[in-house]
């Protein structure tokens, strides 16, 4: 156990990196880490480190899991199912295929024109973007395993809640006609029989798409890690906690308020929740505005616009947002069971 | 040879663009590189990640930003 509690302090919370940025901060640059500057300091460069290198090294690993799980594959596997099971199983193959919020509406398309129900649709595309393999670890890096493994569960659990509720409303007239009208084929390169791949075509592939996903969301970060930065150690407690509070009622509305619109990676988010919680603001809080901003923005919002009508859009979206409130009640409320 | 990208216009399709048009520069070959954007016409041809690749109306990659030399690879294979 000791030596599993040693693993998980300096792989995933790189405890050697934050000790050795702290000697660079008070012995280069000469200043006190305890100082608002040498803090603020200390908090950038080494969250910045430590978010890119668990980055590269996840993302790669991830994605050869993912070369598995083409959405494609996803489709098939999930007309083979029916019902509650369907859904469940959509949200959590949605956690590892590989998703990028400017593929949705062929997906959505795609789903939809096989034949597979909104509340399967809806699930898998609630979780895809909300859980993935690499923020369950980077949670774990910040927030612990405990933490990690529960915003997972609830993850999964908001998806298939809201799929279902979605389902049970019978709003397929509210779909875009489209969407059920345009032929797709199969053809081309016979694409969902999965390409038998090399384990080589797998690795390029994983490399791939860490260099571009890491190009993708290198700004996020660093902003978020900044904001995060500002947070620490420049924003007074008092004016944080007077709004995000344990104590105030409000402050898990606010955070899902502002988090909704808001387009950014879980990556740049993590930070910001990380400094949230270090000031005082309960974890649900936090939670609920990382869940806010990476499951629902403004663009793609917009961009499903296209093919559901506002009826439906606005369910989706009323729908997932109380979900996200809702949890950020529960972890504020037995959040201290998980510590 | 027609040759078309399939996406919504995200930075991915760009890309994949700018590198069939390289591609097609490489081999001196006369054909336009049209993009295709509306998503009820990327719906026809079935894929359900963007960018896709469609030469000749058939669907070549999805999402993949494939490299000039293996889009050129596709396109010698294809003018044959």
């Amino acid at each position: 156990m000791t030596v599993l509690g040693w693993l998980n302090d300096q792989l995933l919370k790189m405890e050697w990196l934050a000790h050795l940025v702290g000697q660079l901060v008070e012995h280069v640059f000469g200043l006190d880490l305890a100082s608002r500057l040498g803090g603020s300091i200390q908090f950038f460069i080494y969250d910045v480190i430590k978010i890119f290198l668990l980055l590269s090294v996840l993302i790669f690993g991830i994605s050869y899991i993912q070369s598995f799980f083409p959405p494609e594959r996803t489709k098939k596997i999930l007309g083979r199912f029916n019902g509650f099971s369907a859904s469940v199983l959509a949200a959590l193959l949605g956690t590892v295929t590989p998703f990028c919020s400017c593929s949705s509406i062929p997906l959505f398309i795609g789903f939809t024109n096989a034949g597979l129900p909104l509340s399967v649709t809806f699930s898998f595309l609630i979780s895809s973007p909300l859980v993935d393999l690499a923020s369950l670890i980077l949670l774990a890096s910040i927030f612990g395993w405990a933490t990690a493994i529960a915003y997972v569960v609830v993850g999964v659990v908001l998806a298939v809640t809201a799929g279902t509720i979605i389902g049970k409303s019978h709003l397929e007239s509210y779909v875009e006609p489209f969407v059920f009208s345009t032929p797709t084929c199969a053809c081309g390169t016979g694409e969902g029989e999965d390409p038998s791949l090399t384990t080589r075509d797998r690795l390029v592939y994983s490399w791939e798409q860490a260099i571009e996903i890491i190009r993708r969301v290198w700004l996020h970060v660093v902003i978020g890690v900044g904001i995060g930065a500002a947070i620490h150690n420049w924003i007074p407690a008092t004016f944080i906690t007077a709004l995000l509070g344990q104590d105030k009622w409000y402050s898990v509305l606010l955070a899902t308020l502002v988090g909704v619109p808001m387009y950014a990676d879980i990556f740049g988010t993590l930070p910001i929740a990380e400094a949230l919680v270090a000031k005082g603001v309960g974890l649900g809080t936090a939670l609920s505005f990382m869940m806010g901003v990476t499951a629902l923005s403004l663009p793609s919002i917009i961009m499903l616009k296209r093919v559901v009508k506002n009826r439906l859009l606005v369910m989706f979206v009323g729908i997932v947002t109380a979900g996200i409130m809702i949890i950020g009640y529960a972890f504020n409320a037995f959040g201290h069971l998980l510590a | 040879m027609v040759i078309k990208i399939l996406g919504s216009g995200c930075r991915n399709c760009m890309v994949l663009a700018e590198n069939a048009k390289a591609a097609v520069a490489e081999l001196g070959l006369d054909c336009a590189v049209e993009k295709v954007t509306d998503f009820a016409e990327i719906a026809k041809y079935g894929i359900m990640s963007t960018p896709g690749l469609v030469v000749d109306e058939k669907v070549v990659s999805s999402g993949r930003v494939l490299k000039p030399g293996e889009i050129a690879r596709i396109l010698e294979g294809a003018a044959r």
